[in-house]
């Protein structure tokens, strides 16, 4: 039989409906993937009984005829979702023993399809971080490799349990979720789809909160078609989400293969940075042919703010983080540490429970909404971003349809790199965080190898809920650039 | 606008977070970092701009002012460190 760990999610639909294999298998087999693969330190807890249940009951369903749209498929969950009854530490020793009686909603609505749940995956803590390293269980590795070098390299972050997983064949697919970049960056440091949908598309209930306004949850999976099935099952109007938009989800799996002739793309020029590396560059000028090959219409447009989205951004998200975290409190729930008084307690509990990464953005999220400060700082960051939304408005505005940028400035780099420079860390996410200041839609693909065999990506930003224009040209890109398979030295 | 030691203290008991001594001035460095960064922001002229409130276009909703969820005090408290008869337990607060 095929290794029914390196087929693809829409592989395995149609597989488990033709009955050539068991949806218990199907999850065995992933199961056993993530057994030998511990090296990796994807998943932060497994959840084999809860995934052979399901798949068994997937079975059923199969039998019956009742399947869902993703029944018996093996889903891995970033550890940011809340998940019933099943430990959720958004990889933080604060909430280390957190077991939720509630379910996020975008979980809920993978089981409801049928979905199976393999385990809970290793991010950065409370998703602050590039490089998944700020995470309270170590970092993951990334399943890639340098040509001819055993150096661990990191899977990006926050998500990077999630793309490492999906790389390395230990889901068909993960959920994920994006704040400046967190999708997207591990999607291109690991050869996988990473698709950040449009602010509120999917629920952000039952999502452990970092900056609610630039939050969103998304995908992770092999190609551009399996985000495309994924997404449809996550996304959806939630009443108990009061930014969750209102509309229908269309079937994003139909924009596959539809044809990008005549569509415009834009080719932002304030994205060419100076000292952006010759390969990247390249990487870029490859992307836009492929699609002009494919029929679509290049065209160089202007963004003139985009420089400032990363120095805004390193306001907005703080602050909203500084405000969202202080709910960790040692009372609720999470670890406490005793004190004097409840002050006291409160200062050595967070002290206590929050690492130096997050510790420092709660700092300068304090800073700059303490009084004397907040219009100098978080008004003004807030004003940058309505002047960022502007700028892409009017690249639509003027009949483009999408527009293209590398997906990181690098491809992955060494564990321990970064770690002593939060600034130099930042820059990662210098290319995707303009989608989140504006609330756009993005996705990474990959574009192939660059010179050291390590994958790189290519992104698309598209207009406010129209992914699917997204998923129809990421798919051109895919077929021009094949798919990309890190070759096995783990287990 | 630079922060000195003082500053650090002071936000850090805002923030509700224990420093040492040890840690004022490597975080204090690391602080001056990021507004240095963020600084080049000053460049921009905003003036006349309305600050972003709702990321996309719309009306926050509003919902029927009753009572839909609740009734279950026992999965509340299930995760607090202490709890007793369903409330949470604190160091004494008022004397």
């Amino acid at each position: 039989m095929t290794d029914l760990t390196r087929i693809t999610l829409a592989q395995a639909r149609d597989g488990l409906k033709a009955r050539s294999f068991s949806a218990t298998e199907l999850t065995q087999a992933h199961l056993d993937a993530i057994e030998a693969a511990k090296a990796l330190n994807a998943y932060v807890l497994v959840t084999p009984e809860k995934a052979l249940d399901g798949a068994k009951a997937a079975d059923a369903r199969l039998a019956a005829g009742e399947a869902g749209p993703l029944e018996g498929i093996p889903l891995g969950i970033k550890d940011l979702f809340a998940t019933e009854g099943v430990r959720t530490t958004a990889c933080s020793r604060i909430l280390e023993n957190f077991v939720p009686s509630y379910e996020s909603t975008v979980t809920a609505q993978l089981w409801r399809d049928g979905a199976v749940h393999l385990g809970k995956l290793n991010n950065d803590e409370f998703a602050m971080g590039s490089s998944n390293e700020t995470s309270c269980f170590g970092p993951p590795v990334n399943p890639w490799r340098r040509t001819g070098s055993d150096t661990p390299l990191t899977a990006g972050g926050s998500s990077g349990g999630s793309s490492a997983a999906v790389a390395a064949g230990l889901a068909l697919g993960a959920t994920a979720t994006d704040t400046g970049g967190s999708i997207r960056q591990p999607a291109a440091f690991t050869g996988t789809v990473g698709v950040k949908p449009t602010y509120g598309r999917c629920s952000r209930w039952g999502t452990v909160a970092f900056a609610s306004s630039l939050d969103q949850a998304g995908t992770i999976t092999r190609t551009v078609r399996d985000s495309a099935i994924l997404l449809r099952s996550m996304a959806g109007f939630d009443p108990k989400d009061s930014t969750s938009v209102d509309r229908p989800v269309p079937d994003y799996e139909a924009a596959i293969g539809r044809s990008v002739k005549g569509l415009k793309i834009g080719i932002p020029k304030e994205y060419r940075l100076e000292g952006l590396s010759p390969e990247i560059d390249a990487l870029w000028q490859r992307g836009a042919d492929w699609l002009r090959d494919a029929g679509a219409e290049v065209v160089e447009v202007s963004l003139p703010h985009t420089s400032y989205a990363l120095a805004a951004y390193y306001i907005v998200a703080p602050a909203e983080a500084s405000s969202n975290l202080a709910r960790y409190d040692g009372v609720r729930y999470g670890r406490r540490v005793p004190g004097k008084d409840i002050a006291e307690l409160y200062e050595n509990t967070r002290a206590e429970g929050f690492g130096r990464e997050v510790k420092r953005r709660i700092l300068i999220g304090t800073y700059v909404l303490s009084a004397g400060y907040y219009d100098a700082y978080y008004v003004k960051a807030q004003k940058i971003r309505t002047l960022i939304r502007r700028d892409f408005e009017n690249v639509y505005a003027a009949g483009v349809d999408a527009i293209l940028t590398p997906a990181t400035p690098t491809p992955a780099f060494p564990i321990g790199q970064k770690v002593t420079s939060p600034i130099e860390m930042y820059l990662n996410d210098v290319f995707t965080v303009t989608v989140n200041m504006a609330g756009l839609p993005g996705i990474a693909v990959p574009a192939g190898l660059g010179g050291e065999g390590l994958p790189l990506g290519l992104q698309l930003i598209g207009r406010p809920f129209d992914e699917e224009t997204l998923f129809a040209l990421g798919e051109a890109i895919e077929q021009a650039a094949g798919r990309l398979d890190a070759p096995q030295w783990w287990g | 606008m630079a922060v000195d030691d003082n500053t650090v203290r002071r936000i850090a008991h805002l923030a509700r977070i224990r420093v040492t001594d040890e840690e004022v001035p490597h975080l204090r460095s690391e602080l001056n970092a990021i507004l240095d960064f963020v600084a080049q922001l000053d460049q921009v002229d905003v003036s006349g701009v309305e600050p972003m409130t709702s990321v996309l276009p719309m009306d926050l909703r509003q919902r029927e002012d009753k009572v839909t969820d609740g009734g279950y005090a026992d999965r509340i408290v299930a995760n607090a460190p202490q709890s007793e008869d369903n409330y949470f337990v604190v160091p004494k607060v008022v004397e």
